[in-house]
């Protein structure tokens, strides 16, 4: 009865993935890195936001109609949403269920927040190194500061950085 | 090793090997002969000490130095990026020295040339060869490393040189007091991982609570203009000047270190008692110094 009602309020997708378990306000972040590579911008993307979960309070989800992950947007969603599950959907069926996983290293994708850094010369690529994944902190490769990944900000995927 | 650019980057046994290496060459043990080598030194922010111990170490070797010291009339005020003017300079060299104001800048001139690199300080990041040289001063005056009760004192937020220090004893078991002025403590991430690995530090504001349990008394200069009100610079500097009214009653093996350029931090009637070190110590860092070319340029 309560999955039916879940499944009301976010409709079901035929073939795609659905983003389940993003902690509870930052499906707006995720939804940014989904559209930040350009051409898949048509695809038909639900978010739903504040909806109950049993294990996490309150969580948001998102399904994305026709489209699979690439590694870097998933290395994106499990800086932002580390506890965060993917469903591949075909036909309306779960046909695989996967958890993001925070990579040791992560190249090119945030921004080191610490003006003193050598990165803060945008021609230069970012790495920055897992220091844990609950809460994600991470390391500057060069600066060697450790951040909460809420001070961070993402580096878009063309190169360009967000505002 | 192909570079130093940070004591994170060292395992125990490299550290080690730096600090016998140096041993070795002070005591003559040891001849490495750079004849016919250069060392491209590149000072973006001037330095007079580790410049200048950088190049004695080079020259007492053999080796030749070429040197740029400060950016005006460079090309780098020309507007070259710093890949291309350390790319430049890597065809001159067999080994690059690099002061930068930025932090990283070391690590980030390490991916960009062939040459070895050596950090000779990033912004308020790592200096790694002075650790290596204050660790040799601590090993020279308490014929150990592990399990010292240390105390870092001044400018703990800014101080590179103490990072880098922190660093470098965490493997020691230390026992470390942190004593500085509330705005100039400790950064956060410094002590988080401290305490992820276990080691024992406190803070404190008075060096007088714990002076007399120390085996070393590590002091640093506080800078004027690390502060935004000139009155509160006054009303702490004078809080933080060692004297030898304060040695009283100290443990006959403490030394007193300082990376310098002191300004008043330790009155000068403090030179002269057995506890002073840091003019020792700006002369192992040139030993050390040997070492570190010697072992990065192949030669150990």
């Amino acid at each position: 009865m309560m999955n039916d009602r879940k499944t009301m309020k976010v409709d079901a997708i035929r073939n795609g993935t659905v983003i389940d378990h993003i902690p509870a306000g930052r499906g707006l972040r995720v939804l940014e890195i989904l559209e930040s590579e350009e051409d898949q911008q048509k695809d038909l993307i639900t978010i739903g936001l504040n909806l109950i979960s049993g294990a996490y309070g309150r969580k948001d989800i998102i399904k994305i109609e026709n489209r699979e992950l690439t590694v870097n947007e998933v290395n994106q969603i499990a800086l932002i949403a580390p506890e965060a599950t993917l469903n591949i959907i075909r036909d309306f069926e779960v046909t695989e269920k996967k958890t993001v996983e925070l990579p040791e290293k992560i190249e090119g994708l945030m921004h080191c927040p610490n003006p003193n850094c050598v990165t803060s010369d945008e021609t230069i690529h970012t790495r920055l190194l897992r220091v844990s994944r609950t809460p994600v902190r991470l390391r500057c490769a060069y600066c060697e500061r450790v951040f909460n990944v809420e001070e961070m900000k993402l580096v878009g995927i063309s190169g360009k950085y967000e505002e | 090793m192909n570079h130093l650019i940070s004591m994170r980057d060292l395992t125990k046994a490299e550290i080690q090997q730096f600090i016998s290496t140096a041993a070795k060459i002070e005591k003559g043990e040891l001849q490495p002969d750079l004849t016919g080598r250069v060392m491209g030194a590149l000072f973006f922010e001037p330095s007079t000490r580790t410049h200048l111990s950088f190049e004695t170490a080079m020259k007492r070797l053999g080796g030749e130095v070429i040197s740029m010291s400060g950016t005006k009339g460079t090309s780098v005020e020309k507007g070259e990026t710093l890949a291309d003017t350390v790319k430049v300079i890597n065809q001159y060299s067999d080994i690059i020295v690099i002061r930068h104001a930025l932090e990283g800048a070391a690590r980030y001139v390490s991916e960009q040339v062939t040459v070895p690199v050596v950090n000779a300080g990033d912004g308020a990041n790592q200096h790694p060869t002075q650790s290596l040289l204050d660790l040799y001063s601590i090993y020279k005056t308490q014929n150990r490393l592990t399990g010292l009760t240390i105390a870092l004192i001044g400018d703990l937020k800014y101080g590179r040189t103490v990072h880098s220090l922190v660093h470098a004893l965490a493997h020691t078991q230390p026992k470390f007091y942190f004593i500085s002025p509330p705005s100039l403590q400790m950064p956060r991430y410094i002590k988080d991982e401290l305490r992820e690995m276990k080691v024992d530090f406190e803070e404190g504001e008075h060096v007088e609570d714990v002076i007399n349990q120390l085996d070393i008394l590590y002091v640093t200069r506080i800078q004027r203009e690390r502060f935004a009100d000139p009155v509160d610079y006054e009303r702490v500097k004078n809080a933080y000047v060692i004297s030898r009214a304060l040695l009283q009653n100290v443990k006959p093996n403490l030394k007193v270190l300082h990376p310098l350029p002191r300004v008043n931090e330790i009155s000068t009637d403090v030179d002269q008692t057995k506890y002073a070190y840091y003019f020792q110590q700006a002369k192992n860092g040139v030993f050390m110094r040997q070492a570190i070319l010697s072992i990065l340029l192949g030669e150990i």
